[in-house]
């Protein structure tokens, strides 16, 4: 006799089944899941997720100083970290009435910059990879550990720099690093037609990624989507130049688009973008060596520092996408409260549940890399 | 943008290209170690002879990965603001952000440039390391990331303190300095890295680092309540202590010191004297105790006693000889210095306890000794120093060779002096420069011109009075000579012409012992119409009676105490500059001292006899 609270499970129709994808599955970014509903090899359904990274970053920024916090950042968004610490520093120096010198934000344009060089190598190798290229993923990681050592240098940090702070940068660049900055742009230049015989021009690549995971312009902007992404819709948009901050409006450098809105264009930006980053970059070399001044405005002692009672919303434009920091201030020591929008939260939840759906399962992986979502972001 | 057409060519043999990569050079980096990068932050080094121990690194760290550790064999000194605590790190924890490096008030921590650490499974607790001066191997791998002074998190410069010019003060006896405003006080507040080294340094250990806190929060009335947890003489203490907490404060290590003197005045001057009043009220039983207690004497350390002890419920009965109450800070300290409404504030909260003070009442002429211990459960002296000692050399005896102590007095008390027209004055402690520095004001006034010539027996860098005293009196015009010792005072047809001084070469001998050296082919003679001995004081004790006298133990002319101020009489104890140095904050300190040990003898006596 069945109980009368019996209810029966609702079984899917028998010709779908069911399946983890993930946390722990090499074709994943970090710690994230799928739960799948798959018909044969065609997903059905998809539900994201992102619970297995959450380390609380917003609740435990509440409970730290506004300077401890500098070293929490970063850990938001592991392979390009300086969009995460510039924003809340800006955050800070928006509510704080802080003027950075203008030294310190050539600098941080620099870290920006190689940052965004070293996030999108490792996603080209995170694709190719999923697309069975392994030689691209491996020069894609030997490449950035390249300008690791260009961080380790100047930020004292291989990846998790903390370099910047509210006010402006923790150090000045030591003596020569702007040669070898201009050396390493150069190296990375002369790789990229290696890369294209590789990997962009290549039949694997294409014929596996076209037509795989598309958007079209519409449908991004009504789920968030920012950065390469959006722009692999066609539309040109970059908080770098519609919104500039730091010193980009005085900076020479193109949006490059893409009209196709599959994972193919959308890692295809990229490619154009690792170019325009270069050019920034030399542009900053070109100009830094006239700016002279500070590197950071004068903060308090930070174990007694207030910020004034306000709140700002600030963005800059990562390797990811629009990365955001709404800071609240109640003028004590500590932040009110911080909110993160990652742009990876909006990509590794709406889009990538949708996008999957009717795709198929070898290819969530390389829709997963071509959106270059970064799942702690998700979870904040 | 790229010039290569992004497309499929449709040809299986596109992906052969990276054959052609079998005849090139890898890319793969290297595989033996590599030396890190100068500015890298790798594992802490800590310089264990510049580290103080002032857990500043702990404060900051955003990890809880700092633990401080007892380092036996390292040196204590509160005095001088060193601690035997060393940071050790727990690499479980750390997240190599380097606050602590920028933090630090010495910058005696530093990461190195060495970045590997194993361990087997059970040699777990290995990450718990104290990095020395060698890092946490033992072997020394080069400084990473040090202090530097862009990303420095110390704040090294006070704030200035507006104070009037030497131009404008030197005629008359106005306050020199204004005290800060509410945000200046703020951000010199803000200054402070709350180590307690200034606590621990304090004679009467005040709470410094609670009431800059409660400034810097704006707290006014919270910081009062702190301060006056230990310090009833606050209004004084934060316009004339010697300050050792800044002496021992963490941030003078490389910079600046915090002003805690000048913040402790702040708070006191901010808050309505009702208001402190109140404050100091709070916590004060509705009982009484029945006992009663005399103490001789109304300076600080009589003062102190007598605010304890009344706030234990104590009746307490103060015996001032002179007019006014408030001993030297009174009769001692000129009044460009202290004011007297501040001191009279002071004294105010302590009698509004139900203190009783007599004054002009001087024990010995107006009431015998012997009645105070009939009268009262337990007597406590507070005499102080209020005689001069002289130098002793030939011409001292002359009318015109006065003591210091003596003149102040006088000077305090309002009375006319006589201005001289040039003076020397033998000394370079506080006393001298007070004396200078009124002296100065008195020619100003009458002459017009100032001839103040101070002749210190130490060098300049070794003279006892404050370096501001210093410094501010000869803003004033005073000059100063240092290492002059004096021989004799010029007397021609008994009118005294001048002071023979000769260079002093070194003070004390090898044993440490007073015994001054001159060299006698430097003499030389400052012409003077009076010479003023400002060379110590002494106690005078004839009060007591032969009787007592006799029965108490005396060691070169002082009186003998234990560590709780007791004398060898059980019912009698004595505090202040009669048995410690000449200061305000040590008489405070020993207040409180004798008060404790006071309400301890009579509350147990109670218990025994009950």
């Amino acid at each position: 006799v069945r109980p009368e609270n019996y209810q029966a499970k609702n079984h899917p129709p028998s010709n779908e089944y069911e399946l983890n994808f993930g946390p722990n599955h090499p074709g994943i970014e970090g710690n994230y899941a799928l739960q799948l509903k798959l018909h044969g090899d065609k997903v059905v359904h998809a539900r994201a997720d992102g619970g297995y990274l959450h380390r609380g970053f917003e609740k435990l920024m509440e409970g730290r100083l506004w300077i401890q916090n500098i070293a929490l950042v970063p850990r938001i968004c592991v392979p390009d970290p300086a969009p995460m610490e510039l924003c809340y520093s800006l955050a800070i120096e928006e509510i704080g009435g802080l003027d950075v010198p203008e030294r310190a934000q050539w600098l941080r344009v620099l870290q920006l910059e190689l940052s965004r060089i070293a996030a999108h190598l490792f996603t080209f190798g995170g694709h190719a990879a999923t697309t069975g290229m392994y030689s691209n993923m491996y020069w894609g990681v030997t490449d950035r550990d390249i300008l690791l050592d260009l961080f380790e240098e100047f930020t004292g940090g291989r990846v998790y720099s903390i370099y910047n702070m509210p006010g402006g940068v923790r150090r000045d660049i030591p003596e020569g690093f702007l040669q070898r900055v201009s050396d390493t742009l150069d190296y990375i230049e002369s790789r990229l037609p290696d890369y294209d015989n590789l990997f962009f021009t290549n039949a694997v690549f294409i014929r596996r990624a076209k037509g795989v995971g598309i958007m079209n312009q519409q449908q991004a902007l009504e789920w968030g989507v920012t950065g390469p992404n959006l722009r692999a819709t066609g539309l040109a948009f970059d908080v770098r130049r519609d919104d500039p901050y730091l010193v980009y409006d005085q900076l020479d450098f193109e949006i490059p688009t893409e009209d196709a809105g599959d994972a193919w264009a959308r890692t295809l930006v990229r490619r154009h973008e690792l170019m325009q980053s270069i050019r920034i970059l030399r542009q900053v070399v070109k100009a830094l060596p006239d700016i002279t001044g500070p590197i950071r405005a004068p903060i308090p002692n930070p174990l007694a520092w207030t910020v004034p009672a306000g709140e700002a919303y600030t963005r800059v434009e990562s390797s990811k996408g629009e990365t955001a920091y709404y800071v609240v201030s109640n003028g004590s020591d500590m932040p009110y409260r911080v909110h993160v929008r990652g742009p990876s939260s909006m990509h590794a939840v709406q889009v990538l549940e949708n996008m999957v759906q009717g795709c198929r399962i070898e290819d969530i992986a390389q829709i997963m890399f071509s959106l270059d979502a970064c799942p702690p972001e998700v979870d904040r | 943008m790229a010039d290569i057409e992004y497309k499929d060519k449709g040809s299986i043999l596109n992906p052969l290209k990276s054959w052609q990569f079998f005849a090139r050079k890898p890319v793969t980096v290297p595989l033996e170690p590599r030396p890190a990068s100068l500015n890298y932050r790798g594992f802490h080094v800590n310089d264990w002879e510049k580290c103080i121990g002032c857990s500043t690194c702990q404060k900051v760290c955003d990890n809880a990965a700092i633990t401080m550790v007892k380092v036996p064999g390292l040196a204590e000194d509160p005095v001088l603001g060193v601690r035997n605590l060393r940071p050790a790190i727990d690499y479980g924890r750390c997240c190599w952000c380097a606050l602590c490096v920028d933090i630090c008030p010495t910058g005696s921590i530093s990461l190195s440039r060495e970045y590997v650490h194993t361990c087997t499974q059970d040699e777990i607790d290995s990450y718990f390391i104290l990095p020395d001066p060698k890092g946490i191997h033992n072997e020394f791998f080069g400084h990473g990331w040090s202090k530097s002074v862009d990303a420095d998190l110390v704040d090294l410069k006070r704030q200035p303190m507006p104070e009037l010019e030497a131009q404008k003060r030197i005629d008359n006896f106005e306050e020199i300095v204004d005290g800060f405003d509410m945000q200046a006080a703020i951000i010199e507040a803000s200054r402070c890295v709350q180590c307690g080294m200034c606590h621990d340094a304090c004679p009467t250990h005040m709470d410094a680092p609670e009431y800059i806190r409660s400034i810097w929060e704006g707290d006014i009335e919270e910081a009062v309540r702190w301060i006056y947890k230990s310090n009833p003489f606050s209004h004084v203490c934060g316009r004339v202590c010697t300050h050792r907490c800044e002496t021992a404060c963490s941030v003078g290590r490389r910079g600046e010191p915090v002003a805690i003197r000048w913040l402790k005045r702040y708070a006191m001057d901010a808050l309505d004297h009702e208001r402190v009043k109140q404050i100091a009220h709070e916590g004060k039983p509705d009982f009484v105790t029945g006992k009663r207690i005399a103490i001789v004497g109304s300076g600080p350390a009589g003062m102190t006693a007598a605010f304890d002890l009344a706030r234990l419920g104590h009746y307490v009965v103060v015996y001032e000889a002179m007019a006014k109450p408030g001993g030297m800070m009174r009769y001692g300290i000129p009044e460009y210095r202290l004011p007297y409404d501040k001191l009279d504030d002071d004294i105010d909260v302590i009698l509004s306890l139900g203190v009783e003070l007599h004054c002009n009442t001087r024990i010995g002429t107006d009431i015998e000794f012997s009645t105070l211990q009939k009268d009262f459960d337990a007597v406590l002296l507070a005499s102080g120093l209020h005689e001069g000692r002289s130098t002793r050399i030939p011409g001292s005896e002359h009318g015109n060779t006065v003591s210091a102590i003596k003149l102040l007095r006088q000077i305090t008390q309002g009375e006319k002096i006589e201005v001289p027209k040039k003076v020397v004055i033998i000394g370079g402690g506080n006393v001298a420069m007070d004396i200078a520095r009124s002296l100065a004001r008195f020619q100003r006034t009458e002459y017009g011109s100032i001839d103040v010539t101070l002749t210190a027996l130490e060098a300049r860098d070794d003279m006892l009075a404050d370096e501001s005293e210093i410094r501010e009196a000869e803003e004033e015009g005073v000059m100063i000579i240092p290492s002059r010792g004096p021989r004799q005072c010029m007397i021609q047809q008994d009118r005294l012409t001048g002071l023979e001084t000769v260079h002093c070469v070194s003070i004390f001998d090898e044993d440490g012992r007073f015994h001054p050296k001159y060299d006698e082919s430097d003499v030389f003679v400052h012409d003077a119409d009076m010479v003023v001995e400002a060379i110590g004081q002494a106690a005078d004790t004839a009060y007591l009676g032969a009787d007592t006298t006799e029965a108490l133990d005396w060691q070169r002319g002082r009186l003998q105490v234990d560590e709780d101020g007791r004398t060898t009489a059980d019912w009698l104890w004595a505090a202040g500059d009669m048995v410690e140095g000449p200061d305000v904050v040590h008489a405070v300190a020993g207040g409180h001292r004798v008060a404790n040990s006071i309400h301890e003898y009579l509350m147990n006596r109670v218990k025994a006899s009950a």
